[in-house]
This record gives structure tokens, sequence and C-alpha cells, in this order.
């Protein structure tokens, strides 16, 4: 095989407030021909920079200031723009993260794609519709004529993917980079974009970048992978020895911190730093029923514009109230780790957010200790004594954060409403700073200038502050790096084991779930589709929709732990 | 679209009645004697009793407001003190040769404005980038009446290429016939060059006003919008996929950027119809905004309460109109009504 | 909770270490951008003339004198003479107070009630938001300064109505500005948080939502300073709220207005540019402050 791109000693600057920033640097990559190349990298490792540099669409900050950039035999590092505008699209393309915002939102997807055509003379204006709609067929779309004349708000997320793909690969390129593809994207709709990527330039014998901070993702998709850590490469290797024998220390780290099945949660942590297993403490009538959830119903009226549109609408015409949750049972029992899965529009926040008494619920049960809680107003609840009982860990650490409070000031504002007033607060919000592993220094900063793992860790202070019986944790680690999520994941089952509290932890990720909790949940449309412990749900479950979800994550060729 | 525009008066109807509660509480409920206003400062006490009777102020407000009502849907706005002309009929005669000028000013504006907000945006950072933020910045520091009387002292007393600041026309040209009431256009239709040569030569300096003063929103927005625009994903994916930087520019950007333009446009009517009244002030155009200057100064009361409520309702229009316009670019929103 | 409970758990040298980011932010930012201390100094300069300007003015500001009307500038008098050979020069100085005044009052005014309202709206929505929603779109519904035309001629022409007037007319962009920032905050996260800490939904909308808020209602603040000056010159340029001989700016240029075409600039055109530095020195500093608030929103 003969290499379609080869990127030799590529650094990229841009002029910042603060200077000039390398944000890439003497990046050495190659691409064979139908090769299907993985770049995977946290945040800030300059994976993305890289492949906008091939493609030569860095922003007017960025500029590519040493290397080389040859693509089917052209020098393209300082090639003209007229001729680079001829490259894109027809001989290497891009799509990208976040498929809605990728495309014109007032132009119908049929003429974006036209568009692309026209420009590379590959339709004229006889038969530019045809080929588009073509071109939204080989993508899998049902019904083509009919979504050609769609607007990207008409079509749902994967949808959109398939018309940024259909685009991307309407000119037959050589070269496909995919940066993120399926980031946001629900687990069975990534697989499904994932395998119509994969199946398409196959079939063409195309050449791919995947671009993914999933290592996960990349080894089950791709032939090779480069690892990128802050603006370099430091390894590469075929992805089936990625897993098994990674080399350099960062891989290893990379490795071992993401969720795969067969492992236990301390593997997720680096190998040099060993932890003994959580010590669980006795919890007192641990397997009690802490949290009772009978028949709960969230219903929403929909929304039918304004007051006059719905008196002009015949009555019988008023459509029935969507229902977020309906009608769920569940109990979470004292000393348990419940986990609740599902897809986004499940209808898993909205329950979180009523057993939490921040959302009333429309109909239903919340029993807490014995007490209906779901009967108690949302407004009024936070003056009741139950309030300290519930606590919450949010999804973005730096969103839950008030900007204007210091991190003590954040963990003590639980302490201020509900502690009896002889407390030490300071004392305290150390000793709770040290019970998360948040440094002593950092108390006093403002949560600009705290790291995403340090803001994460200064949320989790906050709701352990009243020593809470029940703590739902919402996706809190969704927002995070994966290695520090290992970090993060392994904290709570610390906290968890040392305190002796209940978890609701509402993920859509299996393989997190799988560690962390007792008991899982799966939810679809509102309702529960199986419920049972963690390991008879994800080892034999009996739903169709539970082994589909199980059967979407990427499965990495890995060899345990 | 029938039935989307329909809708869409339907909706202007709260902010009618409100117009017209706002205007009836301004006129008749806030301290002072309205009847001693309606009646004229020279008015004996009898003259205020019998306007009072007239007026129905000695009634209870619900039924005040009722009659206010009713006269306004006869179109009764009452009578101008100095003219002795119904409001109406004084409005109707003068309200073209505003119109006339607003519009200029703002097309104007519009053909400078707009083009130099995209080029500002596209080329961030150059010398043309630099002109439009100090022109923006520097533009909406300028007290409209200030800059009309240094244009007339520049083009009128010192170069003396400017007609004297009075009128629509020089005192020899006479009024083509009146068609759309806008000397430019009758003046073509009638083929008379004379008269449009000599309305064009007193509109160019109160329109050059106007567009001066709505030149800096308009740039400001349409830089800020175009800039927004240019960093989305949308137009990361068509140059991503080769297509030119004008396309990009004007068929992927430009549309996009054109949504909060036509939004400001509505704020910046709103600052067009006050700052006519005050460029009709300088230059002594026989609109309606020097009709309410001048009744204002004269206590003549009813033509002002006429003035604010017309203005109001033409400003309603002209927002229901670029409701509409920007329904007819933005496809998200023709599924609600 | 005491408030001295609060101050044991926020260590003075955090208060004083943020404050003294933000001052060094301030400084960077006025540091790349020299336009912005100029505009410092320009409003120096008028905080002065509005506080000493009866001392520092050479000449009294109404005494007329009829041997010296209608005269160019010269070292006498700086800006020259009106019609009834009053100097300009101190005029203008002396008129600072009377607008500075109109804009201040007027724009306190509308940042405390246009603001509270707003948060209001946008914090607890249901019939709040809809009244207040209601008011600004009716006050919407005028061309604004018709409207303070109207209310001006309405409730009868003095300053203090310039002043209400002025305060009604930018009721709604502070009620939707505090709106809909308030709103975005409703649902997020540190908002959710402080109610699981026990907080009442008004104490989250007091202590957490609004000093939140508070930094673009301050840029909000500077940048209507500008247009309520002009506003309340527009107003008494038409012959309404000041009456002459007091010393205004608007007034000034309107009395100056007919001597223009006869060729005597000076009697319009130095209050009128006067007017167009402060306003021109509030719309600066507005955008300086915007920079240091909201780097993101810079254009």
């Amino acid at each position: 095989m003969s290499a379609l791109l080869d990127v030799s000693g590529l650094t990229v600057e841009f002029a910042t407030r603060r200077g000039i920033v390398k944000a890439v640097r003497q990046v050495d990559i190659t691409v064979a021909k139908g090769e299907t190349l993985g770049i995977v990298g946290e945040s800030g490792s300059g994976k993305s920079v890289t492949s906008y540099a091939v493609m030569r669409i860095l922003d007017r900050a960025g500029r590519i200031a040493e290397g080389a950039i040859s693509f089917s035999g052209l020098e393209l590092q300082d090639a003209p723009e007229s001729q680079m505008v001829d490259l894109r699209g027809r001989e290497m393309s891009m799509i990208f993260q976040n498929p809605r915002a990728a495309l014109n939102p007032i132009r119908r997807v049929g003429e974006q794609i036209e568009d692309v055509l026209r420009q590379h003379a590959q339709a004229g204006s006889a038969d530019a519709r045809e080929k588009a709609i073509d071109a939204l067929r080989q993508v899998r779309i049902s019904r083509p004529e009919e979504r050609y004349r769609a607007y990207p708000f008409e079509l749902s997320g994967g949808m959109c993917q398939r018309v940024v793909i259909a685009l991307a690969l309407a000119c037959r390129p050589k070269l496909l980079i995919a940066d993120e593809p399926t980031t946001g994207l629900d687990v069975t709709t990534q697989k499904a974009v994932m395998d119509l990527i994969v199946e398409l330039t196959r079939e063409r014998g195309m050449s791919t970048i995947l671009i993914t901070h999933d290592l996960g993702l990349a080894a089950t998709y791709c032939d090779r992978v480069v690892v990128m850590e802050k603006g370099e490469v430091v390894e590469s290797a075929p992805a089936a020895e990625i897993f098994s024998a990674p080399k350099h220390p960062y891989t290893r780290k990379l490795v071992r911190a993401t969720p795969r099945p067969g492992i236990a949660l301390r593997d997720l942590l680096p190998d040099d730093r060993p932890a003994p297993p959580p010590q669980s403490a006795p919890v007192a009538d641990a397997g009690a029923p802490l949290l009772t959830v009978s028949g709960l119903v969230k219903e929403y009226p929909r929304e039918n514009g304004n007051i006059i549109s719905r008196l002009l609408r015949p009555a019988q015409a008023q459509e029935a109230p969507f229902r977020a949750v309906d009608g769920i049972s569940f109990e979470v029992r004292r000393g348990e780790s419940v986990g609740l899965v599902g897809e986004s529009g499940c209808g898993k926040s909205t329950t979180s957010m009523m057993l939490m008494r921040l959302l009333d619920p429309t109909e239903g049960m919340i029993t807490f200790d014995g007490e209906n809680i779901g009967a108690i107003p949302a407004k009024e609840f936070a003056r009741n004594p139950m309030r300290s009982r519930i606590q919450m860990v949010f999804q973005d650490p730096t969103d839950s954060l008030n900007p204007r409070y210091t991190a003590a000031r954040a963990i003590a504002d639980p302490l201020l409403r509900f502690a009896n007033h002889g407390l030490n607060l300071r004392s305290r919000v150390e000793e709770l700073a040290q019970l998360v592993g948040l440094p002593l220094e950092l108390l006093d900063r403002f949560p600009h200038q705290l790291s995403g793992g340090q803001k994460a860790r200064v949320g989790i202070a906050r709701a352990m502050a009243l020593e809470p019986d029940l703590v739902v944790l919402d996706e809190p680690t969704a927002a995070l790096d994966v290695s520090v999520q290992a970090v993060v994941l392994n904290l709570l089952a610390d906290l968890k084991a040392k305190l002796g509290m209940s978890y609701l932890f509402v993920s859509h990720d299996l393989h997190v779930v799988r560690l962390v909790c007792d008991r899982v949940i799966v939810m679809r449309g509102g309702r529960i589709v199986e419920q049972g412990s963690a390991e008879q749900v994800l080892e034999a479950p009996k739903a169709d929709y539970t082994r589909e979800l199980i059967a979407a994550a990427p499965h990495p060729p890995v060899q345990g732990g | 679209m029938l039935k989307v525009l329909f809708g869409r008066i339907l909706t202007t109807i709260p902010a009618l009645i409100g117009v017209v509660v706002v205007s009836f509480l301004l006129t008749r409920v806030l301290p002072g004697d309205t009847a001693a206003y309606f009646a004229g400062p020279a008015a004996t006490p009898q003259a205020i009793e019998e306007v009072k009777k007239k007026l129905g102020l000695d009634r209870p407000l619900p039924e005040q407001f009722r009659r206010y009502v009713v006269d306004l849907s006869h179109g009764d706005l009452g009578q101008s003190l100095t003219t002795g002309q119904p409001v109406v009929a004084d409005l109707k005669a003068r309200l073209p040769a505003s119109a006339e000028l607003t519009l200029f000013g703002l097309i104007l504006s519009l053909l400078i404005a707009v083009p130099l907000g995209i080029l500002a945006a596209v080329k961030q950072g150059s010398f043309i980038d630099h002109a439009c933020r100090a022109i923006a910045t520097a533009g909406v520091s300028l007290p409209v009446f200030f800059t009309g009387l240094l244009l007339v002292y520049l083009f009128y007393f010192i170069w003396q290429i400017s007609p004297a600041p009075l009128g629509r026309l020089d005192v020899f040209a006479s009024a083509p016939p009146t068609v759309t009431g806008f000397y430019l256009i009758d003046s073509l239709l009638a083929r008379d060059w004379e008269a449009f040569r000599s309305s064009l030569a007193q509109l160019a300096l109160p329109g050059i006003t106007l567009a001066i003063f709505s030149l800096a929103p308009i740039a400001r927005i349409t830089r800020a919008s175009m800039l927004a625009v240019l960093s989305m994903d949308f137009v990361r994916t068509a140059r991503a996929s080769g297509l030119p930087a004008r396309k990009v520019v004007m068929t992927y950007a430009f549309r996009n950027a054109m949504l909060p333009v036509i939004t400001t446009l509505g704020m910046v009517f709103s600052f067009l119809l006050g700052a006519n009244v005050l460029v009709e002030k300088v230059f002594a155009w026989p609109g309606v905004g020097s009709y309410a200057v001048e009744a204002l100064i004269a206590s003549d009361f009813a033509p002002v309460q006429g003035f604010v409520l017309a203005m109001a309702i033409l400003y309603i229009a002209l927002n229901l109109m670029i409701d509409l316009s920007y329904r007819l670019i933005d496809p998200r929103l023709e599924s609600t009504t | 909770m005491s408030a001295a409970q609060e101050g044991a758990v926020v260590r003075a040298p955090s208060r004083l270490s943020g404050l003294l980011a933000t001052l060094g932010h301030a400084r960077y930012v006025i540091g790349g951008n020299p336009v912005t201390g100029f505009a410092f100094i320009l409003l120096g300069i008028l905080v002065i003339c509005a506080i000493f300007g009866p001392w520092i003015a050479p000449f009294d500001p109404l005494a007329s004198d009829t041997m010296a009307k209608l005269q160019p500038p010269t070292w006498r008098h700086w800006f020259g003479t009106d019609a009834l050979g009053r100097d300009i020069f101190s005029r203008v100085i002396v008129a600072a107070r009377l607008d500075l005044t109109i804009a201040v009052t007027s724009v306190a005014l509308v940042f405390a009630f246009g603001g509270l309202a707003g948060i209001a709206a946008g914090f607890f929505g249901g019939w709040t938001d809809r009244i207040v929603g209601r008011i600004a779109d009716t006050i919407m519904a005028f061309p604004l300064f018709v409207l303070a035309m109207g209310i001006v001629a309405a409730l009868g022409n003095t300053v203090t109505n310039i002043v209400i007037a002025t305060a009604i007319i930018n009721f709604p962009l502070y009620a939707r500005i505090a709106r809909s920032e308030a709103s975005v905050r409703r649902e997020a996260g540190y908002v959710m948080a402080a109610r699981l800490s026990g907080n009442s939904e008004w104490r989250i909308a007091l202590t957490t939502i609004m000093p939140n808020i508070l930094p673009i209602m301050m840029v909000q603040m500077s940048l209507t300073m500008g247009y309520a000056i002009l506003n309340a010159a527009g107003l008494s340029f038409i012959g309404l709220g000041v009456r002459p001989p007091t010393p205004e700016w608007g007034i000034m240029v309107a009395e100056g207005a007919g001597s223009i075409i006869s060729g005597e600039w000076w009697i319009a055109l130095f209050p009128g540019l006067a007017l167009m530095l402060a306003v021109f020195c509030f719309n600066l500093i507005g955008d300086g402050l915007r920079d240091i608030v909201d780097p993101q929103r810079r254009t």
C-alpha cells in the first residue's frame, strides 16, 4: 500500500492574546490508500487542528509554521488557495461534530449537496437534483426525494449526520476526515453512523481519518491508531495492539482509563497508583428501601403557538399532553447504587429532577424514608428538612458552580442553610475538601481558575457536605476527559463506601454503569424497559432494547485489564 | 402564506390596544387640566368649560374611553387650533413628505452600511474594518440635529452647492401632480425633470443627515452578525467541501447574517421616526414631525396626541412588515404561526 | 446564617486577589485599548465640569453683554458669544451639570426598576413575566423619541418630566436584558445547586442571579447614558423640558440653529461638540467595559 496522505514535521501556530501558541508540534502521520486511521487524544491534544491543517481550513489566527503535507503527490502546505478550493470536497472532505450545526440552517439540504456537486463539475443544472437525491439514497436516507426539500431543523441529529456524510461523499473523494462524527449522538445512532461510514468508505476504497477522544471507538473501527498528547504524537500502532500492548506511558494511562467489559473500577486508574479496593463500611439496615417511586408521571402541555392560533383551532384538535415520564415504579435501597440508563429523550433526566424535588410530578408517589415527598411542592421543598438528605452531582462541573463563589464558598453553601450555628464552617469545608482530594490551597480560587477535574471535586464536596442519604449523580463524568473520569468514578465509589449512602447514577454509558452500579434500570420513551441486578441486565438482558443498547456500545479488541 | 399573514396581523392586536390605551392615558388621565390644554393658552374659563363638555371630560373614565375609541374608529383625532383643520387631514397631507424623507435616508444608509459591515467582517482587522468600527462608534454619538446643522453650514453657507434648507422644493419649482405623494417619484411619472432635480436637491441634505444617523447601528450589527456567522460550523462545512469564498460569504454566510440585521431594522425605524422630528425642524421640512413641533410650541395639544398615535400605528405596521420579511428568509419560523 | 459566618468561609485574601485580578484585567484591556483610557480621561473632565462648572467658567453664563454680541471666538471669548452677548464657553461648561444630572438620574431610575422587573420576570416566569413583558411591549410599540415627546407634553414641560420620560423609554431595554440573562440562568447548574442547598427562590434571585447579571447591566448603563443625553438634548432642541435662558447643550444648539445660515457657526458648534464628546465618551466606556466583562462578545 502506498501513502495517500503523508504529513511530516507539521507544526501549527496560533496567534493569541498571550502570544504565539504551538497547538501542534512536529507531527508525522501517514495514511495509506484504503486505510482507516484513528487519531485519538483528549481535549487540547491538537488532533482536530492537525486535520484542519491538512484541509487548510485553520481559522485566521492559525498558520502552518513548519512541515510538509503531501496528498497524492501534491504539496499542500503552500498550495495556492484556488487549488485547495478545487481539492476540498472533491478529493478530500470532512465531516464534523454536531451535525445539525454543520449544515446551513436556512437552505434545503438537497440544495446544499447540489452546491458541492456543481462546484466540482460533478453535475450540471439538469441532473444536479437527481444526483443530490442519489447521494441521499446512498447514505440510506429513506424517502430521499422528500428529504431533499427538508431543512436541517426538520431532521433528527442522526439524520443530519447522514446528510453531512452524503455532502462529504457526493463527489467521491479519496480521503474522508471525520472529526468526532458521533460525539453527542446516542449510542445506537453512533453505531449506525459509524457502520455507515466504514461501509461506504470500504466499498469505495477510500482512506479515512477518524478523530475521536474515545480510544474504544477508534480501536473498534480503525486499522491503525495514532495517539496524540499536548500537540505531539506519542504512539502509533495497529488497532489490535494498542489495547493489548500500549507502549507509551500516556497510551497506557488512556487504555487503562477507558471503561470496557471485563474490568473492575480500580483497573481504570494508572498502574503506578495502586489503591486498595474500597472498603465497605457496614450500612445500618442495608437493603431496606430508602426511596420508593410508584406510578410516577410527568406531562408537558404541547406547544400550541400563541393564544390566537389556539383560539382559532377547533377544540378536538388540541393534542394530548406529552408524557416525558410515563408511569414508572422502582426503588433504591439503603447503601445501594442504582444505574438509570437510556438514550436522550428517554425521561431519565426528568425523573432525576423529580426525585430531587426540583420539578413537580403530574402523578405518582415519591416515598423517601417513609414520607411521600412527591406531595411537597418543589418551591417549598427548599425549606424542608428532607432537603438536606437528598443531594445531587451535576453533569457539567463548570455550569454547576456559581462563577462568583470561591470553591470554599460553594462547598459551604448547603452548610450555611442547614448546619447548626455552632459549626466551624472553615474547618468543615477543609475536611470536605480533604475527603474529595481537593488540595486546600485551591479552596480560595474561583471556578475559572480550576481544572475540570478540580471543579468536579468541588461539586462532589458540596453534594456530600450535609451527609445526605441519597445522591443523584446526573452523568457526573460526561463532560470530563476519560483519564479524569477514571479518577472521579473511583472517588465516588470510595465516598460511597466510606459514608454509606445510596447513589442513583444517571448515565447513557453502559460501560460506566457496569463499573459503578449494583442494579440497573433501563428506560426508553418515558417507561422502564428492564430492571435487575447489573450483572443480569448487562450480561443476560431480557428486553430487545437492552440488547440493542449493549450491542451498540463500541467493543474494542480488549484483553482484560 | 395567507394564513401566516392573517395570523401575524392578529398578533399586532395587543400592541394596538396597548397603544390606544397609553395614548388615552396621556390625553385624559394624567395630571394637568386637559381641557385647558385642548382649549389653548388664550382660552377663557368659559371656553375651557365648553371644551370640557365637548370632550366629555365631565363623564366617568370608562365612558370617556368608550367615546375616545369610537372617535378614533371614525378617524377623529380632534381639531388643530393652529391650522383650524381636523388633525387627521393635516397628518394625511403631511405624511408623504415625512415618509419620503425617512425612506430616502434609510435606503441610502442601507446601501452604504450593509456592504461596509460585510467587508469589515470578511477582512477582519484590515483598514476597512477599523473604519467601520470608527464609524459605528462615532455615528451613534452624533446628535442628529447637530449633524444636520453642520451639513447646512458646510454645503449651503461655505460651499454653496446646496439650496436653502427650507422645504421640499425651491421657491421657483412647482409640485408635480400628486400620485404617490413622493415628489421624487411623482416628478418622474410626470417627466418633470426640473421638479425632480429641485426635490432631489432639497432632499439630499436631510436625507444624508438621517442616513449618517442610521448608518452606525446598521453597519455595527451587520459586521457583528457576519462575524458570528462566519465562525459557525456550517460555514466551516461549506469551506471544507470546496465552495469558493464568494459563494461561502454571499450564499451561506450573508443570508444567515441578514436575519439579525432585519430584526435590528425595527429598532432603527424607531430611532429614525424620532430623528425625523428633529431633522424636519432643522430643514423646515413640511412633514408630520415639524407639524407636531409647531403644535407643541403653540401648546396645541390635539395634533401632538394625534401625531404620537399615528407614529405608533405606523411603527407597528413597519414591524409587521419586518416580521413578515424575516419569515420569508428563515424557514424555521414557517411552521409556527 | 450570619454574615460573619459567611465571612468565615471566604478568606479575605481571596476577595482581595479577586479584586486584584479584575483590576489587572481592566488594566490589560485599557492598556491594549488606549481609546478606553482616553474615554476615562474625557469622563474625568466632564465630571469636573459638572461639579465645579460655575467656578471654572470665566463669565456668568446668564449675563448678557449687548456690546459683545455675536462675536466669533477670540482670546477673551474662546467659543465666541451668542446673540445676547453671553459667553458660550462659560455656558457650555456650566451646562455639563444639567445634562449629566438628567442622564444619570434617568439611567439610575431605569436601572433600578427595569433591572429588578426583568430579573423577576426572567427568574419567576409566569404572570410576572407576562405583565413585565406586556408593559415593555407596549412601550416598544411606540417610536421611543416620539413617545418621550408625548409623555413630556402630557405630564408638563419640566426637567423632572424629561428624566421620567427618558427612564420610561429605556425601560424595555433594561427589562429585556435582565430578563433574558435571568432566564438563561434560571436552569443553570449552579442555580439548581443553590436550590439543593436549601436557598429560597427570593434568596437565589437576589444573591445568586443578581450579582451574576450586574456586570452586563453596568455595561448597558454606560451605553444608555449616551442615549439618555442625546434624548434629553433632542427634547430640549424642540422646546421641551429645559427653558431658556438656562444653559443646556441641546437648547444652545437650537438657539444657534438660526444663525448657521448666516454664517455664525460658533453658537451651535461648540455646544454641539460638547454634546457629541459626552455621548462619545460614554459609548467608548461602554464598549471598553464590555470587553472587560465579556471578552467573547467583542465586536
